[in-house]
């Protein structure tokens, strides 16, 4: 043994330690969620668990080239006739036509979607935090690649959420259904304008504050609106799912179906920024009764 | 009866500063695998057991601090609040370290269930700080990663014993 035995141990009891930690841990809690000057050392501590991060997805990548090796083998065949019988579907879909002010729409999509893939990063989702209390995913690219927070992230179908932290080679992406999470969006059908936001379950989206008798159905689908200059206009976000009109509330309760299947894939695009980020609303806003006070002095 | 229940002991190496570390370490990695649906709900949390096991077999070298800085680290990891991890393994720490000695006593059978209500504990911690952050309630699957830990205990710290067995039988002069 290299350690003498301690008979007699020194320093602070038990529950002296326990308070000063749970004092500690609480200060890092309000610091972190209401404060946001934890910057540092949230880096500091994501370079240290950044190698483990990475060793943890090996196992997955690992499992992913061999399923995809045995896949490919089976199914080549199978995937080109598969592939044409798309082609040949599209061709008789085009030829069915629908409603021209749908189609125009579409349309309008399809040339904004086109238009941004150019300008995406694609990215690997490491892991998945299991705190049920926060819809993230981590990412596998980071401030190294020029990830900024604030920028979109979309799959193949829709918008999946927004990056709000970035580390040197990782990035946290909160996804559309956290509970802090909200997209300004435009009902496709008739142009109603709303904000649709998380509800902090998966799968799971609400409109809030539309009125009862808000002209909206099941099935609509909500499309970013791009008023807000961060989300680019016209990226799928969700679909109405449920609507109650209840007369005896002002607000109708309207619930959505995100768009984007997040649990499916593993690779996901980011988008890069539209306009440089703002300031922090939530310090522009604290500012100002700052200004009253000198304001109220100075009439003194 | 006492006598008769009580568990053959035997004297153990001394623990290496690495094996503490190697496993801790490991159950970071295996805490961070990327996992979705069932199986994410019953993953245990791997350091909650870890810092239960060596609080309770060396609470001189493991304690509060190593599961506070645990915590934060788990706290990168998860994308949470900064210290709502480090909080939940620092009173995790505080009972185990409480109960060390009567812990011991007990096999490593009968201390899964007591290791048990001290993961609960720690995850109603974890419960409390996320609805007081303006969380909804999760539901009440998410309690079963502390039943998982406790199925997993037995055999988690007869794994860590190992590395600690006697290499020649003692009885043999």
């Amino acid at each position: 043994m290299e350690m003498a035995p301690q008979f007699f141990r020194h320093g602070p009891s038990l529950l002296a330690r326990l308070v000063f930690f749970v004092l500690l841990s609480l200060a890092l809690m309000a610091a972190d969620a209401r404060l946001k000057f934890l910057f540092e050392v949230r880096q500091a501590f994501a370079v240290v668990i950044y190698p483990l991060q990475r060793l943890a997805s090996v196992p997955t990548a690992i499992y992913d080239t061999i399923n995809e090796f045995f896949v490919s083998q089976h199914l080549t065949d199978e995937n080109m006739h598969l592939q044409q019988q798309r082609l040949i579907d599209r061709g008789q879909l085009q030829q069915l036509g629908a409603l021209q002010a749908e189609n125009a729409h579409l349309r309008k999509l399809l040339e904004t979607a086109q238009r941004l893939e150019s300008k995406a990063i694609m990215a690997e989702i490491l892991h998945v935090p299991r705190d049920p209390f926060n819809r993230k995913v981590i990412l596998d690219k980071g401030s190294q690649s020029g990830i900024q927070p604030g920028q979109i992230v979309v799959d193949d179908v829709g918008v999946v959420g927004q990056i709000t932290r970035n580390y040197p080679w990782l990035s946290e992406v909160t996804l559309i259904t956290d509970k802090d999470h909200s997209v300004p969006v435009q009902v496709i059908r008739n142009g109603l304008r709303s904000v649709v936001s998380g509800t902090g379950k998966d799968g799971m989206l609400e409109l809030r504050y539309l009125a009862v008798n808000t002209d909206i159905q099941e099935g609509d689908t909500l499309v970013t609106s791009g008023i807000d200059g961060v989300y680019p206009p016209g990226l799928p976000v969700a679909v109405v799912s449920k609507i109650e009109r209840n007369p005896s509330y002002v607000f109708a309760h309207v619930t959505c179906t995100p768009a984007a299947a997040v649990g499916h894939h593993r690779q996901l695009l980011i988008l890069s920024l539209l306009t440089p980020v703002t300031e922090n609303p939530v310090e522009a806003i604290e500012t100002k009764p700052e200004r009253k006070k000198r304001e109220k002095v100075g009439i003194r | 009866m006492a006598f008769a229940n009580y568990p053959k002991q035997e004297i153990l190496r001394p623990v290496k500063g690495s094996l503490i570390v190697l496993s801790l370490g490991l159950a970071l990695l295996l805490n961070l695998l990327p996992l979705k649906g069932v199986v994410l709900t019953l993953w245990p949390d791997f350091i909650a057991l870890m810092i239960l096991y060596w609080c309770i077999n060396q609470p001189q070298r493991v304690g509060m601090t190593t599961a506070f800085v645990m915590g934060l680290l788990m706290d990168i990891g998860d994308a949470s609040t900064f210290g709502q991890h480090a909080l939940a393994y620092s009173i995790m720490a505080f009972v185990a370290l409480v109960f060390h000695r009567r812990l011991r006593v007990f096999g490593v059978l009968k201390q899964a269930p007591q290791a048990g209500l001290i993961l609960l504990v720690g995850q109603s911690i974890l419960l409390l700080t996320g609805l007081l952050d303006g969380s909804q309630f999760p539901g009440w699957d998410f309690f079963l990663a502390s039943a998982t830990g406790t199925f997993l205990w037995p055999l988690l710290s007869s794994l860590v014993r190992i590395p600690r067995s006697p290499k020649s039988d003692s009885d043999v002069l």
